[in-house]
């Protein structure tokens, strides 16, 4: 009887435990987006959004975080989409996108007392990768565009086999994904240029950049859109021909500075308002030299 | 003696002031416990409450007709488009190919065990079912990402093995627990008495099973397969990961396809609180909710009249 | 009939009892294939380091430690909230409630929650605990969310543990003049204590092996640092294995396969101590 007595009194102390668990909940303000400030650098702050710019914040991260060890930074994906919302639900505090905010969102943005400041902290030539058995080692952005919109769909079609092509492509959270349909398969700058082209509709959707490269490097057939940071030897980067009369060009750290690659991008954070405080030394760390080399290192493209 | 008189008399008077404190405090407790029993009808009304807060505003924008029928679904397009047909569609192929697997495999292993298998092969099956279960969905899906769809695209020289049959063969794993286990409880509810009668009229034990048994626990059995396909609707990380995403609406299952749960899942961080997309993804909730009540009311009705049916 | 001829009958029934036989292997060796795949596979990760260290260089090096302490504060946090209500609301339902409407509304309440798609609650803890109660991203609003999952299961071991106890016992209770609460607090809670037990034990497994809710509740994919307080981010388990589960560029395939073995382990350790809990209680009322 006494057992019972001690493991009941065991309960009561979870409740209580519960209990005090609420009370601190409701007295403390929600502290997770408050930028924190101070002389001695601290805090947690985190970053929301691109999959494609989470290897190299996330090596920043890191590297920041041996630097100030006070310092606490969570890093998250799935998509650029998915940071911008998370800035303008004010659940972020930096959003790190491959894709520039649409005017809409600036909107919603500012309706909701979020101004959104743009930041760009590298650049990434956006390969087109195919398996390394696939013959096809180049491709004008019209045949892409043809591609990803289901109008081209053998191989045979632009010089390879004679096999259905496997279409990827990442999902509407995706930074990439919009980007890649409005420069490539909207083609956006091009005579041709199609505001109102879609993706096809069977097209795959995945939900994440390294379930496409996995894919592509297992599937002789398929074709993906990954930033130049996950292009492993397991797929085969194809070179891009602007049109049909320019040369076709590899994406490689120096084509996209010298902007012969024709499908580059920049790579940003946005922030409510300027940085301020550790946000800010962050920022100017991965902005400066140091932080640029580690841009090589993932394999982006940095600044200069 | 009066002094003895005087303190009985604020003995008793202490006495009954504890008391009353102590009922006082029995009667706090107790508008703690029923509160707590009301709180279960609280969050699921809070379930409705929010899908339809943050759901209903979409067929503002978007006819019911459109939404239901509609086959693009083109969220972040201006202007955007919102119609569900190839995620309907989708879960229809993926619940089918899963029940189709674990409907027939799980009522003849449910059978074995309670009518056939020897104990000492039950007690070591009955562990290994419960395993399956306790399998959590990313495992499922990792499983179906790494080792069966390399071998569904080869086995059906498919272009991709990230497909509607490679997750309904995943689901149906995942079904299999549940639809084994109420069937089997199912199974040894009917009395005895039934058998022993068929046994006494010559039957062998196949015939009593397929006869008696089967027949007396059938609702039952409808019951647990009900179950099992509310599982599979409701599963989101398996497909997710290996049903292929593509928007088209599918006319076969080996076709790579959305289900609704992964739609919600894989356009939920883009959107924007109270935006389109949002009330869109928010909607699709609502009817993936009602498709699962309905299938759970109805199961466990069902399973509720078998248990009266036999009790005795 | 012949020595040794078969009947038709018999034959049948032969048959019949392969193909069951044949049905449960087919149930079982995927279970096997499974478990023995992530163990061959994941095997070669673990080591002390993966277990204890901190990932680094986006989660291709170092270890899992903030992924395996997040998971277990999710655990801890699910428990926390759902056991206390579900014993509670158990209580009320087996020892208080009369037969109404209200009461056959909890009990359908219940059925409906049990069935309740993940991502549904997903969508529920995003909207109520990240947006409306300004807890964002967090431990705290995960945990919630979760524990609105757990409610139903921790509500119906209750109550099923509670139901247990034999009318007798209370009985003889409220005979020698113990009040109703007090019948419950020193006899009727203690001897149903191991069921109780047994289901938190499974909500906490259930728990630690859920995904979609904290997909969408916001888990983080990289968060050295452990969290420290209920309002940070947090690294979980399945969210690790759902965020690498496609081969990350540079990472070795075995690290993804060690976190799917990590994961399993907890979840299944814990079902294991959930069933000998049970077992264990029912020897000991079988000799008491």
């Amino acid at each position: 009887m006494s057992t019972g007595i001690n493991k009941l009194k065991k309960g009561w102390l979870v409740l209580i435990l519960m209990t005090a668990l609420v009370i601190i909940a409701a007295g403390c303000s929600s502290q997770s987006t408050t930028a924190p400030t101070g002389d001695e650098l601290s805090g947690t702050f985190s970053i929301i959004g691109s999959n494609t710019v989470t290897p190299l914040t996330s090596v920043w991260a890191e590297e920041f975080m041996k630097m100030y060890p006070k310092v606490n930074i969570a890093v998250s994906g799935p998509g650029s989409g998915a940071g911008i919302a998370a800035l303008i639900n004010d659940t972020t505090n930096i959003c790190q996108a491959s894709r520039t905010i649409k005017q809409q969102e600036i909107d919603q943005a500012k309706a909701k007392g979020v101004e959104p400041y743009e930041i760009q902290v590298a650049t990434d030539a956006l390969s087109v990768v195919v398996n390394p058995a696939n013959p096809v080692s180049e491709l004008t952005i019209v045949q892409l565009s043809a591609i990803y919109n289901n109008q081209i769909t053998n191989w045979k079609e632009v010089g390879g086999n004679d096999a259905p092509i496997v279409v990827l492509s990442r999902d509407t959270n995706s930074g990439t994904h919009v980007f890649f349909k409005e420069h490539v398969v909207q083609m956006a700058g091009l005579p041709t240029a199609d505001t109102s082209r879609e993706y096809g509709s069977k097209v795959l959707f995945l939900p994440s950049t390294e379930e496409g490269v996995s894919e592509t490097a297992k599937n002789p057939n398929a074709i993906f859109y990954p930033g130049l940071g996950y292009v492993t030897s397991e797929v085969k980067p194809l070179a891009i021909k602007k049109t049909t009369s320019s040369t076709a060009v590899l994406p490689s750290v120096a084509t996209a500075l010298d902007g012969t690659y024709p499908i580059a991008r920049p790579l940003l954070y946005y922030t409510n308002g300027e940085p301020t405080g550790t946000i800010k030394t962050f920022i100017d760390y991965c902005l400066s030299p140091e932080g640029q080399e580690k841009v090589t290192e993932v394999g982006y493209v940095p600044l200069k | 003696m009066l002094k003895q008189a005087s303190k009985a008399t604020t003995a008793m008077s202490l006495k009954k002031g504890l008391q009353r404190r102590w009922r006082l405090g029995e009667k706090f407790i107790e508008s703690w416990i029923f509160l707590a029993g009301v709180l279960t009808i609280v969050v699921l009304l809070g379930i409705i409450a929010l899908l339809l807060k943050e759901g209903l505003p979409i067929f503002l924008d978007t006819p019911p007709w459109e939404f239901f029928f509609g086959t693009k679904w083109y969220p972040v397009s201006e202007p955007p488009t919102f119609g569900i047909m190839p995620f309907f569609v989708a879960t229809f192929w993926v619940t089918l190919v899963a029940t189709a697997i674990s409907v027939p495999v799980g009522v003849a292993c449910a059978a074995y065990l309670a009518e056939v298998a020897p104990t000492k092969v039950r007690e070591t099956v009955k562990p290994i079912i419960e395993i399956l279960a306790g399998i959590p969905s990313v495992v499922m899906g990792f499983i179906g990402l790494m080792l069966l769809s390399p071998l569904v695209q080869s086995a059906f020289n498919l272009n991709t093995g990230l497909s509607g049959l490679t997750a309904g063969i995943m689901l149906s794993l995942m079904s299999l627990p549940i639809i084994i286990s109420v069937s089997e409880d199912e199974l040894r509810a009917v009395p005895d008495d039934f058998r022993q009668a068929a046994y006494a009229l010559g039957a062998t034990r196949w015939e009593t099973i397929r006869h008696v048994s089967i027949p007396g626990a059938l609702s039952g059995v409808t019951a647990a397969i009900m179950l099992g396909v509310g599982r599979a609707i409701g599963e989101t990380m398996t497909v997710l990961m290996v049903a292929g995403g593509a928007l088209a609406v599918p006319v076969s299952p080996t076709e790579p396809m959305m289900p609704m749960t992964a739609a919600i899942a894989s356009g939920i961080g883009n959107a924007v609180r109270g935006g389109l997309q949002y009330q869109a993804l928010f909607a699709i909730g609502l009817i993936l909710f009602a498709v699962t009540l309905a299938v759970n009311l109805i199961a466990n009705r069902v399973l509720e009249r078998q248990k009266r049916k036999f009790a005795r | 009939m012949r020595a040794g001829a078969i009947s038709k009958r018999q034959l049948s029934q032969r048959t019949a009892f392969s193909l069951l036989i044949i049905a449960t292997i087919i149930v079982i060796v995927p279970v096997l294939v499974i478990v023995l795949q992530i163990i061959i596979n994941g095997a070669s990760a673990i080591s002390w380091e993966f277990l204890t260290q901190e990932p680094s260089q986006a989660g291709k090096a170092g270890g899992i430690l903030p992924a395996i302490v997040g998971t277990f504060y999710l655990m801890l946090g699910t428990i926390v909230f759902a056991l206390p209500l579900g014993v509670m609301a158990g209580i009320y339902l087996t020892e208080y409630a009369k037969e109404n409407w209200f009461t056959r509304s909890i009990n359908l309440a219940i059925i409906n929650l049990a069935g309740v798609p993940s991502i549904v609650y997903g969508l529920f803890g995003l909207g109520v605990f990240v947006l409306l109660f300004h807890f964002g991203m967090s431990l705290l609003s995960a945990s919630l969310t979760l524990a609105c999952q757990a409610l139903a299961m921790t509500v119906t071991t209750s109550r099923e543990a509670i139901l247990a106890v034999p009318r007798e016992y209370r009985e003889g209770s409220l005979a020698i003049g113990a009040t109703r609460w007090q019948t419950i607090r020193h006899l009727v809670l203690p001897q149903a204590l191991p069921g109780i037990i047994t289901g938190a034990v499974l909500a906490m497994s259930r728990a630690a092996g859920e995904t979609a809710p904290i997909l969408v509740v916001g888990a983080a994919f990289l968060l050295p640092g452990l969290p420290q307080s209920p309002f940070d981010q947090f690294m979980a388990l399945p969210y690790h294995l759902y965020t690498v589960a496609a081969h990350v560029p540079g990472m070795p395939k075995s690290t993804v396969w060690g976190v799917a073995l990590v994961l399993l382990v907890v979840v299944l350790s814990f079902n294991v101590l959930a069933t000998i809990i049970r077992l264990r209680a029912r020897q000991r009322r079988f000799n008491a």
